[in-house]
Parts: structure tokens; C-alpha cells; sequence
């Protein structure tokens, strides 16, 4: 009943083409979008800003930039958090060493550094698949935070390896607020959502599929593997080096090399997994599950504990939070392997036959 | 079905979200509110256990035995942050709005979150103290006025450990074609004494030998044959968690005597030797507080807290240890900066960050006030300033003997002069990148 298409005619090939071809997902994202940069400025405050928002869009862009390489063409990595440092320790370069350069040419420029990187650990993808690209890429991870940590230049020299994020200053007018932080990762994490739904649904994007589904039937039809397999990788890595640059610059200020370690790169392919690969709506729910949840977790049971008066000792309390993190996430495995993107896509479905099922 | 199971958990947790929400909105009046943003799982939880435990314990001991500070008492609340840089953030930005005065004080107790607040702790005026640990240069107060790396900086740290060196050869000058090996954790931690140690093997002569450990650092063999090669007169130990038991059975294997081996303070506590048993014996470490449970502030906390059956250790035989001390120090800094706050805007009133701040910056804890808080030689004197964020650079050597730490020395003093004109030097740069106008001490009241 909600989902009725019934009557939405589409009398031209542009109407038939669009983004969302069913209106009421057209007033959905509107209402999301209203909400978002105009509802959330208004009412949230520092900590929702600060702790909560802008971590969840910078690391759904991060999944967002895997999802493209891993989710639509099919090619597993574990470098996602060395694009992002690459990003961001490039876009503090090119703000230090060319201070006339705007901030935004700055995070585009430390993601197309992230690109060049991906593209030239994207080669052994050619040749090798699967587990054995992942571990390819492992050496990506290993060898930027290797360089980063021994060559003085990216720290500028910095005794400890750290850099501290310059002023976010847009058109003369300085964003050091956490709502003025917030609206430009907004701003920037939409518009890149946006690109990379169309481009999932050009041409480029369904070869990016026909490579995944099956490789050698893609090559038969025409498809050119080598560009193909790296312009996936450079797209992925520019995605996940302005997450990079944003999780600097946006997010914490002063950033250390350690911060962008494996373990970093495994939480933005759980994201993916939980929250569906080869889905643009999986990216920002996984990253709710695996940023979000576990603060949601914490508070409620320092809740539950307040409320009820029971003294629970605070360690076993983490490592309470800590077990039902990991059963959620089994639990959400077995009811939906095909992660969270697809539950809402199964509840579509049943909201348009609503209430009168087969 | 599926659906009803998933939308009965989210009711269920947005219920519990909202109570949690309203029950840190009830605060009372007269309190001041200190948050515990600290670690009791992961690899890195003894320290963090231990440290927090002795910090509330020490507010806990205030709060029954003075009814806190002039009549202010003491509140907490535990947050975890997994020793994870953006747990901590939130940690933080859950915990700054809560209590009468907000937080007053925060102590991150991981060098990557503090990292990670720098920025925020200015703008939201609330001093952060980070004991012997965090930024280095942040000791000058003029570029950084809410970070307080107190007590000693990991700078000062290795200057320390260069003397204790030159001391036990026989004077500064033999040291002199000497070979020092520093084994150090492979991050912005590990990498802090590399500037200072490079320079003082100009100065002194010596030659310095570097080998990186990956995070977490159990496996070490390479770097220990690497050692055995070079055949260093010491080895310094700048290792954190695992890293520290691993180090010393490989040094053993290879057969380095571990009387030559000094750890830096994050590598010498009982839970580095311990686990390593016997090869652990004569291993020589820096601390700039003692263990042991016979000082006055030690028992008056068993007196005034665990004797009523609260205080926060399980395991009560880990009251005395150094982590648990070094809370004690956390909480000996916090309550007496607090009270030297309390002193110039108004007694028994609780303090917001920006007092607090003030506290720090003019306090003074010499050797009279160590006795009389009962922490004679359990922490050296400090006396911080506008521009000296630090206050001390004191720390003692210590060896584990197999069943404790026994100190070997007085409190040694860092060359001052070398590390505080670096840490000038590097917060110059920091402020010339952020565009920071230095403060002039001469005009803070």
C-alpha cells in the first residue's frame, strides 16, 4: 500500500531513466535530505555534531569508496585505510606547502593521490582474485603507513609522525564550528552519493558488475579488463582518500599514521558486509552498525544499570557490550547474509503488497 | 516475524537510550564532576584499569574522609573508549556537558586520543592532563594552554635515561664511542625520543641505533639478533603492553643482560615482568612514581574507602602497584589543582574547566605538601607555570627483583635546558602551521 506504484505513469525516456523512478522514494529523500541540512543544524547539538554525525558520513564515504571496488566490481581489499591515510596526509601537504590552494582542491587533490596509489596496487588484479588480490592488497596497507611513518616529508617533519589539520576556510569565511563541519561533510558525502549512483547505473557501472559476475563472459563481450579493474581501483581509493581527508580535517583535528591501521581497513569491510555489498544504502547502514552500535550499546547499559541500581562491575559491563556487539552482528548475518541493504529491500516489497499479502 | 523480533530490539533500546539520557541530566548542584574516560577491556586494560582505579579511588577517599574539597564533592562517570581514538572522542563530548561545571578536567590516558582532543579541549576551555604522556611540545604553555603534559615528557624521559647511563659509567664524558640500542614500538609513541636521543649522541658522543617493533610487538626475534649483532653497551625499552614481556624473553634468549636494559614508565609495571617469570630479574625501568603500599596516601585510602567495602579494585592485592599508584598521582594532581582554584574563586564552589585550568597552571606541590598529603617520595615535586606546562622532568630507576620494584636512585634531573628549548622550537613550528599568536606569561594574573 505504501509502496503502491499504481498510477505514476512515466510518458518519457528521461522519466524512465531517473534515480528513484517511484515517487514515493523521490519524497523519501527529499525528507531525508530536508532533515539532514536543514532539521539536524537546528536541533542537534555539539556532541551529536561531533561524536555521532560527522564520524558516520566519513566512514560511510570510506564504505561507500570500498562498495565501489569490492561490492560492484567484485575486487576484494584491505587498503581501504591507507587510501584514507594517503588522502589526508596529502591534503595537509598541499595546504602546507601550497597555501593559496582552496580546501576542496586540497581534498580532491589528496584523493587523486589516493587514486594513483590504488591504481598502482590495483595492477595485481589482474592478474590474481579474490583472497589472493586481498592479500595483494594487504601489502598496500603495510607499505603507505611503512612510508608514511619513515618519510619526514608527509609529517613535515613532525618528531612524533603526527599532523594537525590547518583551518577549514571556504570563500573567506572560516568553518571551525562543529555544525559548519558537519554541513560541508554533508555537503560533500551527498554530492559524492549522488556520483556514485549514476555512475553505478552508466555504462561504466555495469561493466564494473560484468567484471564481477563473471569475468572472462565480460572480456567476451567487449569489456577492456586492465581499464576496467583499475578504473575501479582509482575511483575506490579517490572515494576513500576524501573520507581520508575529511576524517582529518572534519572529524579529529591531529592525526597520528597508527590511527589509519588494518584494523581500521577491517572495520570499513565489515561495514560493507553488514550493511550490504553492491549497495549504496548498505554503506551508510553498515556504517551506522559498526560506528553507532556500540555507543548505543554502552549507553544503554550504563543506562540500565542507573536505572535499575545495580552496581555491575564496569569491566565485565565493556565486555558485556563487547559479546552483544558480536551477536548482533551473527544474529544479522544468519536472519540476512546479504546484509542490512537487503532487509529494507524485503520490507519494501512487503509495504507494497500491504495488507493484502498473496 | 523476522521484522517484529528486529523492531522489538529497537524499541527496547531506544526505552533504554532514553533513560540513560535522562538519568545524566539529574546532577546535582555542588559537585565536581570528573570524568574516568579510561579502558577495562582490551589488550592495553591493566594500565587502564589500574590508573583509574587509583584515581577514583583517590576522589572516593576525599569525598569520605574531607567531604571533598571545602565541601565540593567529587562526581564520576565511567566511559569506555577501548583505547580507540574515536571512542575516546566520544567519551569526551558525552562527558564535557555533564555536572554542575561540566568536566573539569580530562585525562585521555592514551597519546592518540589526546591527539585527538587537542583541539577540542581549547575550544571548549576544559584542561586536559596528560601524565607522562601525549604531545611533548604541548609543555609550552604559551602555544597550548589546556594541554598539561605534567610531571615529565617522554623528551625529558630519555634525557633522564642518557644521564642514569652516563651516571652508572662513570660521568657524562664515558659516555663517549658508547652504543645505545632504543627497541621502540612502531607508532607516534615509540617514535617521540628519536630527535632528543639523536642529539644528545652529538653532544655526548654516542652512537644511537634504532629498531622499529610493529604494533603489537610479539614477535621480536629480528630485532633482538639485530641487537645481538651490534652488541650495544644498553638497550633502551620504549614499549607499551605486550611488547614489554615479549622484549624481555627475547632478550634473554639471545642472552643481553637486562640490568642493561631501561624501559621507558609505560614499560615498567608489574605486568610487564611478571608474566615474563624469572628472565625478568635486574630489568632496570623509569617511573616518575613508586609502587608499594606503605605510604600514608596508600593506607588512607584502604582506611577510608576499601575498609567500608567500596573502592574500585577486585583483585586487592594490585593496590600499591605502579599503575595504581600512577592513579594516585592522577588524582593527588587533579584534586590539589582543583583546590588551589578553589582558593583564588571562591571556596566551595565547584570550578568550571577554565578555573580548573588556572589551578594547574599555578600549582605548586613541593616537598612540605607532598608530606602532608602522604605521598612523600611517592611522586616527585612539581611546580607548574604559564609558559612550563611540565613542572618537574623528575623521575627515579627502578629494578625488578623478581618479586618487586626496588628504586635505585633519587630523583634524577633531566638537562632541562636541551629538552625545554626543543619543545619550544617544535611548538613554534605547531603555531606558525595553526597561526597561533603566542601568550604573554607576563600578563596571566
Amino acid at each position: 500500500m505504501f509502496y503502491r506504484e499504481s498510477g505514476q505513469f512515466k510518458s518519457s525516456y528521461a522519466e524512465d531513466q531517473q534515480i528513484f523512478p517511484i515517487r514515493q522514494d523521490r519524497i523519501g529523500i527529499a525528507a531525508l535530505l530536508v532533515l539532514a541540512f536543514v532539521v539536524v543544524p537546528l536541533t542537534a547539538d555539539q556532541y551529536w555534531f561531533s561524536a555521532i554525525l560527522t564520524p558516520f558520513l566519513i566512514f560511510s564515504l570510506a564504505a561507500l569508496g570500498l562498495n565501489i571496488l569490492t561490492g560492484y566490481a567484485g575486487q576484494l581489499s584491505l587498503g581501504t585505510a591507507a587510501f584514507m591515510a594517503i588522502g589526508a596526509f596529502m591534503a595537509y601537504n598541499v595546504e602546507l606547502r601550497l597555501p593559496w590552494m582552496p580546501i576542496l582542491g586540497s581534498f580532491a587533490i589528496g584523493g587523486l593521490c589516493a587514486a594513483a596509489v590504488g591504481v598502482v596496487f590495483g595492477l595485481p588484479s589482474l592478474r590474481i582474485k579474490g583472497f589472493y588480490l586481498a592479500v595483494a592488497t594487504l601489502a598496500c596497507q603495510f607499505f603507505v603507513l611503512w612510508a608514511i611513518n619513515r618519510i619526514g616529508w608527509f609529517s613535515n617533519n613532525s618528531s612524533s609522525g603526527v599532523i594537525t589539520a590547518q583551518k577549514i576556510v571556504i570563500a573567506g569565511y572560516t568553518l571551525d564550528t562543529p555544525a559548519a563541519k558537519y554541513l560541508l561533510t554533508l555537503a560533500i558525502v551527498t554530492l559524492m552519493s549522488l556520483a556514485a549512483k549514476n555512475l553505478m547505473r552508466s555504462e561504466t557501472g555495469r561493466a564494473f558488475m560484468a567484471v564481477r559476475d563473471m569475468d572472462v563472459a565480460a572480456e567476451v563481450v567487449g569489456i577492456r579488463m586492465m581499464h576496467t579493474k583499475l578504473l575501479a581501483f582509482a575511483i575506490s581509493s579517490f572515494y576513500c582518500g576524501v573520507a581520508g581527508a575529511l576524517f582529518a580535517f572534519c572529524y579529529l583535528g591531529t592525526v597520528e599514521p597508527e590511527a589509519f591501521n588494518l584494523d581500521l581497513s577491517f572495520r570499513v569491510l565489515f561495514m560493507i558486509i553488514i550493511g550490504g555489498v553492491g549497495s549504496i544504502l548498505g554503506c551508510y547502514l553498515g556504517s551506522a552498525f559498526i560506528i553507532l552500535l556500540p555507543i548505543l550499546l554502552n549507553l544503554v547499559a550504563g543506562g540500565v544499570s542507573h536505572t535499575f541500581g545495580v552496581e555491575i562491575n564496569h569491566a565485565s559491563l565493556s565486555n558485556i557490550e563487547l559479546i552483544v556487539f558480536g551477536s548482533l552482528i551473527i544474529f544479522f548475518l544468519i536472519v540476512e547474509p546479504h546484509g542490512l541493504a537487503r532487509l529494507w529491500q524485503i520490507a519494501k516489497e512487503k509495504l507494497r503488497l500491504w495488507p493484502f499479502p498473496h | 516475524m523476522k521484522r517484529n523480533m528486529i523492531g522489538g530490539l529497537g524499541v527496547a533500546f531506544a526505552a533504554c537510550a532514553a533513560m540513560a539520557f535522562s538519568a545524566g541530566a539529574a546532577a546535582q548542584a555542588k559537585e565536581q564532576f570528573v570524568p574516568a574516560n579510561g579502558y577495562w577491556v582490551g589488550p592495553y586494560a591493566p594500565g587502564g584499569s589500574g590508573i583509574f582505579g587509583g584515581l577514583i579511588d583517590y576522589m572516593q577517599m576525599i569525598n569520605d574522609r574531607d567531604g571533598g574539597i571545602n565541601g565540593v564533592k567529587f562526581s564520576g562517570g565511567k566511559c569506555e573508549t577501548e583505547y580507540n581514538n574515536a571512542r575516546g572522542v566520544e567519551c569526551y563530548e558525552r562527558s564535557k556537558k555533564k555536572g554542575p561545571t561540566g568536566a573539569s578536567v580530562i585525562h585521555p590516558l592514551s597519546t592518540g586520543i589526546t591527539y585527538s582532543l587537542i583541539d577540542k579541549v581549547a575550544a571548549d576551555k576544559i584542561p586536559m592532563i596528560s601524565l607522562g604522556y601525549g604531545r611533548t611540545d604541548a609543555a609550552d604553555g604559551r602555544v597550548f594552554p589546556y594541554v598539561f603534559p605534567l610531571i615529565t615528557t617522554y623528551w625529558s624521559q630519555a634525557a633522564a635515561m642518557v644521564k642514569y647511563i652516563g651516571t652508572k659509567m662513570g660521568g657524562m664524558d664515558k659516555l663517549k664511542g658508547k652504543k645505545i640500542t632504543l627497541i621502540y614500538h612502531d607508532s607516534a609513541f615509540g617514535k617521540e625520543p628519536h630527535g632528543i636521543l639523536q642529539d644528545m649522541g652529538k653532544q655526548y658522543g654516542f652512537d644511537v641505533q634504532m629498531i622499529a617493533v610493529a604494533h603489537p610487538g610479539n614477535e621480536q626475534q629480528a630485532q633482538w639478533l639485530q641487537v645481538r649483532q651490534a652488541k650495544p653497551d644498553y638497550v633502551i625499552l620504549w614499549g607499551w603492553g605486550v611488547m614489554n614481556t615479549v622484549a624481555l624473553k627475547a632478550a634473554a634468549k639471545i642472552g643481553y643482560p637486562r640490568d642493561k636494559i631501561i624501559g621507558v614508565w609505560w614499560a615498567g609495571a608489574e605486568e610487564d615482568v611478571l608474566p615474563a617469570g624469572d628472565v625478568a630479574k635486574g630489568y632496570i625501568a623509569a617511573g616518575f612514581n613508586v609502587s608499594g603500599a606503605n605510604f600514608p596516601v596508600i593506607k588512607a585510602i584502604q582506611k577510608h574507602v576499601y575498609a567500608k567495602g567500596k573502592g574500585e579494585m577486585e583483585d586487592k592485592s594490585r593496590i600499591g602497584s605502579i599503575y595504581y599508584n600512577r592513579g594516585v598521582v592522577h588524582g593527588i594532581l587533579t584534586v590539589e589543582a582543583i583546590r588551589k582554584a578553589q582558593e583564588r574563586f571562591g571556596k566551595g564552589q565547584p570550578m568550571t574547566g577554565e578555573q580548573v585550568r588556572w589551578g594547574i597552571e599555578n600549582l605548586n606541590i613541593d616537598a612540605a605538601a607532598l608530606k602532608k598529603l602522604g605521598a612523600e617520595g611517592f611522586m616527585p615535586p612539581l611546580k607548574v607555570s604559564c609558559a612550563d606546562h611540565e613542572g618537574s622532568g623528575l623521575v627515579k630507576f627502578q629494578q625488578w627483583d623478581g618479586k618487586a620494584w626496588k628504586v635505585l636512585t633519587d630523583w634524577i634531573e633531566p638537562d632541562r635546558k636541551l629538552v625545554r628549548d626543543k619543545i619550544e622550537a617544535s611548538a613554534a613550528q605547531y603555531a606558525k602551521e595553526k597561526g597561533i599568536t603566542l601568550r604573554d606569561c607576563s600578563k596571566e594574573k
